[in-house]
């Protein structure tokens, strides 16, 4: 006796969650059935492993069923064929578009086109994710890349608009667009200590103060409507931050700088000292990343370039995070007392900034 | 001209990519009715389109508008080839027909094709202007209602129940024409759709005009059926029983939208006109089941030239001095009519007098092919479809048909008399067919019906009359309507253990849903037979006198299934019955599957022994003695497991036992192949007689296996195939229908009758454990009207579809009533889960012998329900005490809202995410509409009845594989049809469909060619549906608005 045809439709869709979940890591439905074993479901309900097969297959199926419609959230909500209550819908897709840690580390800042594709299956290897949730993800990325990429107005907005997704995780998606957009390096060695969230919340910052979208009200050149809104850097700024350059390539400037951070700083730093010996390089470093982001490279370096030049020499030092904050306070206030340096308004847009992503990032 | 159709296609939505290049679509809309065509623009490159169009107008005859369907196609343009289709909508527009039903279809309606499936959607306004037809002599009976509900719909009071209607039309299945040959798939498909709507539509104008020639104004129970005969036709026919309905006035006076049918039924008397008839006859296997353990003769007669199956029972005289007044009355209100059949199942209290058991009757007949050359001829055009003209150059063929129906029509009504029963009610027909043989099938509870309900008569009249009378209700139904000195059968007769003036069977089968006024212990359960016999594949009527000489024995076996079962739960009455027998190429298949109680009214009955034929055997004796130990545990344990505690009554009270007519009666056992395996009934045991087994071969050891094989629901899960559970009466809103198919293919090599049965068994039976494991999380939840269809699609293929809903309960409450089984028995289902209180109307008839104060009850009536407290608490109370307590509450508490709503949340069901919204995903569009094969919504009122849905799809797939395989395309399509209900009844306006059924599933596949092909036939009754507390808020809201609440003013100050 073999079963041909098994199935059970409900006029609610049924969704087991542990089976979704279980899905969308990509377990066959033998591992599936085999993990569901071992939760001990048959011993809490009496079931037969039979059951189990026939039930996980049928979720399977409906997954299955789900996905292409998934794949547009909003068409989710319209269809006709699965009456879905409204709280399982969301659970349906905030869970379908959620992504592991390890997987968005990989592809961050990488280009979501089909030549990483063939890198899934090294992801897989390396990350212990399966191959099938890997494509999953990396189709997510890059579905929703696709959608937003041309489209104006706020990121965070579009994302969620066109993929219902929560507010969380639209921000999530909303970093991993930006980056994949301007090609942010990630994946260098001494990036590796850094967690998605810190990227993201770089990202956010970025989105929210230096793209086109952040001046506020659209551009009137018509021209500079090309540019996407929030996906890409603001040009214009970036070239005005060649303008920074003069508070360390002016050494009176310069050293009028350290003298008024050491001024502040004396005394409430514990690391004083080697704050003041530093301070120099520091600068010049930090400057220089300004300076530099005209060129795509170094726009993609600037992780790198931030790690190197500010946040390695500190933890050298062993600064703790609230010298470094003190610091960082200190050295962006201080150059408004510098009566020769005219680009106040840019140091603020640009120091704003890196201030928050550089204390985000200081870290072990 | 009497009617103008107009139709408006606003827009479109998801639809398919048409044009690879563009990866968009250049969409368009033909919408045709009859013979007129009107199309769109077209709606360049979108896959959104926009038509907004004008009004389309069609004049056409009312007759028409009955029977045509209005059809829309879109279309992809295509300047170069020709358009392509990208999917059509069938709008059936008779709910738009009568008054009260919808006054306009609007909405988006999934675009359907047979071969991809749903492709997008359509939105569609539809409106009917009706003109005044005063031609006496018309051929459309527009206004006539019709409901699948088998009882009198809820917002609805029957003035008179007229009787038996039924009618069949026959037709050229467009598959089997030899055009066939030469259309696509698509064609086909679509050709043999419209044909079987438009026959639907003729079909259900046909009976409207016998109905209004019974002045009536509704069918209720209406059951329409397709036979696919292949090569000799299509029949389409339908049975159902004429009522005078009338709209209750006052949404607030009647009773709960749950099960308690009975109750606001009290004033409509139901006065029985001369009815209308129908015509025929055939064979009986069992035609009573009522405890008489079997003792028909099955003489196999093939009594005409077309075969038909077994014996008959017996010819039981009317007898006795003691019913014969009853009888007389009951005679002549009946008499006029040819066929006193009605197809409810719930009746109004005091309508049933007694019910003498379940009479079936089955024939096999020869189908022969028809031949009709014109039609093919005018296939092209619409009109050919039409019955009428085809009718006409083939008039033989329908009244064939209408003759094999009429001959077993014929034979339930003698059974029916056998038993002193002059009405069947409970009725059903139905067929089974493999190539040419056919089996039909009628079946139907022989009962007594109250001669005053049969009689015209004024309301009061009517209601004074029944509270004289109204002595015993609560056992009534149960005492023998025939004569215990002239029996048609030996039965066990008993004092009733109710009222003990009575005498009442021992074991009561029936075909319908438990009367609400019967007294129950403990709660019931589902109990099914299953059974398959082999037999050899055969030619034509070779083929046929096999499956006649089969017949008897399964129909014997299946009941001696269904008596050990039920005596293995404690009980000792079965409802809902229902006996599929299915036959196949090489097997029959039979099915029985019913609702097992604990009557109170009705002896305890007597456990099962088991005897062994060779006692000299030391092992063998060890062996049946354990046997014995684990059948007398079961039972206590199911008794246990069910609460059946009946109270133990003493000897004396209950009278010696009535003189049994036969002592012994030995039955033939039922194998065909071996008759000399025996098994002896013994029913000379005295009031607690034991079932005898007597085990002397495997076959019947293999019986008492499986008879224990049956494993009981996972805790925290009942199930029933009846509308709702005995003994649990606290439904909470959650509600789930599902479908679930299985198909297994059995393994070719050495059949034999226990290798069969072992594979049915288990897949029934993991069939229903797959079930509750899916349904896990509704737990404490009940299974109602389960309903198991078996087909056998090809030589070694079991098809077993299971329709059914569950419900939650609220376990609490279910615990607080297991105190005492009477009072629990008397509470009705009530719907929801608010607060205690309300009030029992049923108390005065049910718990007290006369109607102490209809006057005060009408009083109270009206002031808990215009208080806002929902009607369907009403029946919670269980004492007298708590009436009055109520009623000073009630009182007290005026029009204020009175009740708590601790509405739960539900995990999986769609209880109530109306009114949530979970972002971001808030925005949905698409409303909820539920679906349930019950009459009724638990924790909801029925405010109106839209009309009839009745709909019948065909799919086909030729990438089967692409497509999920056999799986995946039939979980597509039903999940599909599903869609396709529910976007019909929210285009009417509705969110819910009731008495919801599948009707057919066929399904055939052809895995080596990767094609598959199913064809899906559902109905239901479209309704609006408001819950309970949100009708409270309306009503303490709106005081002015609702006459509810402005009475309650004057209640109050009274």
């Amino acid at each position: 006796m073999t079963s041909e045809l098994d199935i059970f439709v409900g006029n609610t869709t049924l969704i087991d969650e542990d089976v979704y979940r279980l899905w969308l890591d990509g377990y066959s439905v033998t591992d599936a059935v085999a993990l569901r074993v071992r939760s001990g479901i048959l011993e809490q309900t009496g079931a037969t492993a039979a059951v189990l097969q026939s039930d996980t297959m049928d979720h399977y199926r409906t997954f299955h069923m789900l996905e292409r419609l998934l794949h547009a959230p909003p068409k989710l909500l319209h269809q006709l064929i699965f009456q879905i209550p409204p709280s399982r819908q969301a659970l349906l897709i905030e869970r379908y578009y959620a992504f592991d840690e390890a997987f968005v580390r990989e592809v961050l800042g990488k280009k979501l086109s089909k030549g990483t594709k063939k890198d899934l299956d090294d992801i897989s290897t390396k990350t212990g994710i399966t191959l099938k949730s890997c494509r999953r993800q990396f189709d997510n990325f890059k579905r929703v890349f696709k959608v937003v990429e041309e489209m104006r107005g706020s990121l965070v907005d579009n994302i969620q608009q066109h993929f219902l997704l929560s507010d969380r995780l639209a921000r999530d998606y909303a970093a991993i667009v930006f980056f994949a957009n301007n090609r942010f390096e990630t994946g260098k060695k001494k990036l590796q200590y850094l967690s998605f969230g810190d990227f993201a919340f770089c990202a956010e910052l970025m989105i929210q103060n230096w793209t086109l979208g952040a001046v506020g009200e659209a551009p009137i050149d018509p021209d500079s409507q090309m540019d996407d809104m929030d996906m890409d850097l603001d040009k214009e700024f970036l070239q005005d931050l060649k303008e920074l350059k003069v508070l360390v390539a002016d050494k009176d400037l310069l050293d009028l700088h350290k003298s008024l951070v050491c001024t502040a700083l004396r005394g409430k730093l514990g690391v004083f000292s080697e704050m003041e010996a530093n301070f120099k390089n520091l600068s010049r470093g930090l400057v220089n990343v300004a300076a530099k982001l005209t060129h795509n490279k170094d726009v993609r370096d600037l992780f790198v370039d931030l790690v190197e030049k500010f946040v390695e020499p500190c933890r050298s030092d062993h600064w703790p995070l609230s010298d470094v904050r003190f610091f960082l306070n200190q050295y962006s206030a201080s150059v408004h007392s510098l009566d020769g340096f005219r680009h106040q308004a840019l140091w603020d847009r640009y120091m704003g900034t890196l201030r928050g992503c550089l204390l985000r990032l200081y870290h072990d | 001209m009497p009617g103008k159709l107009k139709v408006k296609i606003v827009a479109g939505r998801h639809l398919p990519v048409m044009d690879r290049a563009s990866d968009l679509t250049d969409a368009f809309v033909e919408v045709k009715f009859g013979n007129t065509t009107f199309k769109t623009d077209v709606y360049l490159k979108s896959l959104n389109p926009q038509w907004n169009s004008e009004w389309f107008k069609f004049e056409v005859d009312d007759e028409d508008l009955q029977d045509e369907p209005l059809q829309i196609t879109v279309l992809d343009h295509d300047t170069y080839s020709a358009n392509d289709a990208i999917g059509k909508v069938y709008i059936d527009i008779d709910p738009l027909l009568y008054s009260e039903a919808a006054t306009v279809i609007s909405g988006w309606f999934p675009i359907y094709d047979t071969i991809h499936g749903i492709r997008g959607e359509i939105n569609v306004v539809v409106k009917v202007d009706l003109f005044n037809d005063l031609n006496r002599f018309r051929q459309s009976s527009c206004g006539v209602k019709f409901f699948c509900t088998t009882s009198i719909p809820k917002c609805y009071r029957a003035v008179i129940i007229h009787g038996f209607v039924e009618e069949l039309v026959v037709n050229e299945d467009p598959e089997y024409q030899w055009i066939d040959r030469i259309r696509t798939p698509r064609a086909s498909n679509e050709a043999r759709q419209r044909l079987i709507s438009l026959m639907s539509g003729e079909l259900q104008r046909k009976i409207g005009l016998k109905v209004l020639e019974m002045r009536g104004n509704a069918v209720v129970g209406y059951l329409q059926c397709f036979d696919l005969e292949g090569e000799s036709g299509l029949v389409v026919r339908a049975i159902g029983t004429a009522c005078t309905l009338d709209k209750l006035s006052s949404p607030a006076a009647f009773l709960p939208a749950c099960n308690s049918p009975s109750k606001e039924m009290k004033e409509s008397p139901l006065v029985h006109p001369p009815s209308h008839g129908c015509r025929s006859t055939h064979n009986s296997p069992i035609h009573t089941a009522t405890g008489s353990r079997l003792t028909q003769n099955f003489s196999v007669s093939v009594p005409t030239l077309i075969y038909t199956g077994m014996g008959s029972g017996s010819a039981g005289k009317e007898g006795g001095p003691f019913k014969a007044l009853l009888r007389q009355q009951t005679q002549s209100a009946l008499e006029q009519r040819e066929f006193p059949f009605f197809t409810l199942t719930a009746f109004p209290p005091g309508f049933l007098v007694h019910v003498g058991g379940v009479v079936s009757a089955r024939s096999v007949k020869l189908l022969d092919r028809i031949h009709n050359p014109a039609f093919v001829g005018i296939m092209g055009n619409t009109r050919s479809y039409k019955l009428l003209d085809w009718n006409s150059f083939n008039s033989d063929e329908p009244e064939t048909r209408d003759a094999w129906w009429a001959e077993i029509r014929q034979e339930i009504k003698s059974h029916a008399k056998a038993l002193g029963c002059h009405a069947v009610v409970g009725y059903s027909e139905s067929t089974s067919i493999c190539e040419e043989v056919c089996i039909l099938s009628a079946s139907g509870t022989a009962a007594v019906l109250n001669p005053r309900f049969l009689q015209d008569g004024t309301v009061e009249g009517c209601l004074e009359q029944r509270l004289e009378e109204n002595v015993s209700t609560r056992c009534g139904f149960c005492h023998i309507p025939y004569d215990e000195l002239n029996m048609p059968f030996p039965a066990h007769l008993t004092y009733c253990y109710n009222c003990r003036k009575q005498k009442v069977p021992d074991v009561l089968f029936t075909t319908i849903d438990l009367p609400t006024d019967a007294t129950v212990i403990g709660k019931g359960c589902l109990i099914q037979a299953r059974l398959c016999r082999l037999k050899k594949k055969a030619q034509a009527e070779a083929n046929a006198t096999a499956i006649s000489n089969l017949l008897p024995f399964m129909e014997y076996e299946v009941h001696t299934q269904l008596m050990n079962k039920l005596k293995l739960k404690g009980m000792n009455a079965l409802f809902g019955l229902r006996i599929q027998i299915t036959v196949g190429e090489n097997m029959l298949m039979g099915l029985a599957s019913a609702t097992g109680v604990y009557l109170a009214a009705l002896p305890t009955p007597g456990g099962i022994q088991i005897a062994g034929k060779t006692p000299n055997d030391g092992s063998y004796e060890q062996h049946i003695s354990h046997m014995q130990k684990k059948i007398n545990d079961t039972i206590a344990k199911n008794k246990e497991l069910y609460e059946i505690n009946p109270p133990e009554i003493s000897e004396e009270i209950i009278g010696s036992p009535i003189p049994e007519p036969r002592q012994r009666s030995r039955l033939l056992r039922s194998q065909s192949e071996s008759s000399d395996e025996v098994t002896e009934l013994d029913l000379s045991h005295g009031k607690k007689d034991a079932f005898v087994l007597e085990i002397d071969d495997t076959d019947a050891m293999e019986d008492v296996h499986s008879l224990l094989t049956d494993v009981p629901p996972p805790s925290g899960f009942y199930s029933c195939n009846t509308e709702i559970m005995p003994g649990i009466n606290n439904w909470t809103s959650e509600i789930q229908m599902f479908t679930s198919v299985r198909v297994i293919r059995l393994s070719s090599l050495n059949l034999t009758n226990q290798a069969l049965n072992k594979n049915f068994n288990d897949l029934c039976e993991n069939l229903l454990k797959s079930l509750y494991f899916k349904l896990r999380s509704m737990i404490p939840c009940c299974l109602c009207h389960v309903n198991f269809t078996v087909s056998l699609p090809e030589d070694e293929l079991i098809q077993v579809t299971v329709t059914a809903v569950a419900i939650t309960f609220d376990k609490n409450q279910a615990l607080q009533t297991t105190k005492t089984p009477v009072e629990k028995s008397l509470q009705r289902a009530s719907t929801d889960n608010e607060e205690l209180l309300q009030f029992p109307l049923e108390l005065c008839s049910d718990s007290l012998p006369s109607h102490p104060f209809p006057p005060v009850k009408e009083h109270l009536e009206s002031a808990s329900s215009n208080s806002g407290i929902p009607a369907a608490q009403r029946d919670r109370c269980s004492s007298w005490i708590e009436l009055i307590k109520l009623k000073a509450q009630t009182i007290r508490r005026g029009s204020i809202k009175t009740t708590v709503t601790v509405e739960k949340a539900s995990p999986v069901g769609d209880g109530n995410f109306r009114n949530r919204s979970a972002p971001p995903c808030a925005n949905s569009t698409v409303g909820v509409v539920k679906m349930t094969p019950l009459s009724f919504i638990p924790g909801a009122k029925i405010t109106k009845y839209l009309g009839i849905i009745n709909m019948f799809f065909i799919r086909e797939t030729t990438s089967l594989r692409e497509e999920g395989g056999v799986s995946g395309f039939l979980h597509a399509f039903i999940a599909e049809v599903f869609a396709m209900v529910r976007a019909h009844v929210a285009a009417l306006g509705g969110n819910a469909v009731v008495s919801y059924i599948m009707k057919q599933c066929v399904f055939m596949e052809n895995p080596n060619k990767n094609q598959a092909q199913c064809l899906i036939n559902v109905s239901g009754d479209a309704v609006v549906f408001v819950r309970e507390s949100d009708l409270e808020v309306v009503s303490s809201q709106q005081p002015t608005t609702n006459c509810q609440s402005s009475c309650t003013e004057g209640e109050v100050t009274t």
